[in-house]
């Protein structure tokens, strides 16, 4: 049975002046893991932004669990359950590890407990009371993620989290996102990894000009193999 | 008689005292001004009228409904808390985007247009407020007499800049409102309702120069030219400890005031110019300020 948990029609979206997304389709199933693979400047980062209306002028539909919400203001998307990670992190410097983990506030049932996060992230236990910007690169990453897991959002918006990090981080990080497929989260995953994001996605959106250029199951890797060449250079 | 470097020590704790009056309406003021700073990028000119709103309210409410200052202690803050909202909304957060040029541009004008509609109702000769029966009268410490009212001044001053540093650095809310200063889109993208913590920031600092109004109104006389003579100096003291830190901002107020009145002792021709002095120094060894940090 697949439901759909995230349906975007003909999404245009502009930053100013600039024509950015050129009517974007795709769609998310309930419990799924998308990937969303392009060049850098493809429109990815911004279809993420789009969705919780980070953009400039949004057209279009974007319908978050039955909801329609290209009208809606961002904090009420988000209170939809929707959790979003940024490609730049976005841990605030004037709060604590801790106070950065507690900072959003619930947008629906079921989000981790403080001590399972702390379970799931033994650093961020550690360096609970530090600033949050003094973290490394790596525990910045964990937090970003730790704190949309507290909040009860049920649809992860991710953006480039493997970048930068060092490759036993980088696993570390696919085996959360498997835990959290099990757990039944709805996953979206933005990644220029294509090794980090194969594995782990369901399926393949390839981003390419602000629309979506080719779509790619699971099963199909292999047999698109030159497609992956031609738009990723894989 | 006791003397300190050749003061008696009598005059030397009246100016030390008076001086922490001052200092205590420096510290609401300025206060205000970081918390509205800090959230709205706005530097808020309005503010010394806001504060002469607050002691005119008290003043009007006396005049007209008879009444007291406790009352007026509660409601005028609101009022102008409220009046502060309708600004927010109608005018200020149009601005958010633009150079911080023009909110000081639109709150100057909003000064000005608010002290004119009071000295045109009112004149600009001060209008008495006496000190309530309760705070009448002095305390004898032994070595000086301090009046109750002054006293009052500092206490109640102290209490509203602590509660409002523990709400900002120590609760949820105020982590909530740390991080819509430090990023409001992706606070936003979090759920927060920014825009409404916006206003009530506004709201918040506005009803804060109220509050310190109705302090004043008893201390002084309510003029509607007295938040204009005042505001220069709490700018001059937001300078000095640094735009945006809200225990910075209390500290720097309370101390300029002291040192404020010190001077007055030692050197009274300084008096209205050592704080501007202090701000020169503090910009050429610290350009952010005693208490801020480096952008």
């Amino acid at each position: 049975m697949s439901t759909e948990y995230l349906r975007i029609s003909d999404l245009h979206a502009f930053y100013g002046e600039s024509h950015i997304l050129h009517g974007m389709d795709l769609v998310v199933n309930r419990g799924e893991c998308v990937s969303l693979l392009g060049r850098n400047g493809a429109g990815r980062t911004t279809t993420l932004r789009a969705i919780l209306g980070l953009t400039g002028r949004r057209s279009g539909s974007i319908m978050v669990n039955g909801r329609e919400t290209i009208a809606m203001s961002t904090h009420r998307i988000a209170q939809l359950g929707v959790g979003y990670c940024p490609e730049e992190r976005g841990i605030y410097a004037s709060l604590s590890c801790e106070e950065n983990l507690l900072m959003p506030p619930q947008v629906g049932s079921g989000g981790m407990h403080l001590d399972e996060l702390y379970r799931m992230f033994p650093n961020l236990y550690e360096r609970r009371h530090s600033q949050g910007t003094r973290l490394s690169g790596g525990e910045q990453q964990m937090l970003a993620m730790a704190r949309i897991l507290r909040s009860g959002a049920r649809l992860l918006l991710l953006d480039e989290i493997s970048e930068g990090l060092a490759p036993v981080i980088v696993q570390t990080l696919g085996q959360i996102i498997r835990a959290l497929k099990e757990q039944g989260y709805t996953i979206v995953l933005v990644e220029q990894n294509f090794r980090f994001a194969a594995p782990l996605a369901d399926r393949m959106y390839i981003v390419e000009h602000g629309q979506i250029a080719e779509e790619i199951a699971q099963g199909e890797i292999e047999t698109k193999k030159e497609l992956l060449q031609k738009y990723l250079g894989v | 008689m006791t003397e300190i470097f050749g003061v008696p020590i009598q005059a030397l704790m009246g100016q030390l005292m008076l001086g922490l009056v001052s200092g205590s309406f420096y510290a609401m003021l300025s206060l205000g001004l970081a918390v509205i700073f800090g959230m709205l990028n706005i530097i808020n000119f309005a503010h010394g009228a806001l504060y002469m709103m607050g002691a005119f309210l008290a003043w009007m409410g006396l005049e007209y409904f008879a009444l007291g200052y406790w009352q007026a202690l509660l409601l005028a803050p609101l009022a102008v808390g409220l009046f502060g909202i309708v600004i927010e909304r109608s005018m200020l957060q149009w601005l958010y985007k633009l150079d911080h040029l023009y909110g000081l541009l639109l709150t100057f004008g909003l000064a000005l247009v608010i002290e004119g509609l009071f000295t045109n109702g009112y004149g600009v000769s001060g209008q008495p407020y006496s000190i309530p029966e309760e705070l009448s009268g002095a305390f004898n410490l032994g070595f000086m007499f301090l009046p109750k009212y002054r006293a009052w001044v500092i206490v109640a001053s102290l209490a509203v800049c602590f509660c409002t540093w523990f709400v900002i650095e120590k609760t949820r809310l105020g982590a909530y409102l740390r991080a819509a200063t430090e990023n409001p889109k992706l606070t936003q993208a979090f759920g927060i309702n920014v825009p409404l913590m916006v206003m009530l920031t506004y709201g918040f600092g506005a009803a804060l120069a109220g509050f310190a109004g109705v302090l004043a109104a008893p201390a002084i006389q309510v003029s509607p030219l007295m938040g204009s003579n005042l505001i220069i100096v709490v700018f001059a003291v937001v300078v000095i400890g640094g735009m945006g830190s809200i225990l910075g901002s209390i500290l720097t107020g309370l101390g300029l005031g002291v040192i404020e009145g010190l001077t007055k002792v030692f050197y009274p021709e300084a008096s209205a110019t050592v704080v501007f002095v202090i701000m020169a120094i503090v910009l050429m060894i610290r350009p952010a300020g005693l208490f801020g940090k480096e952008r």
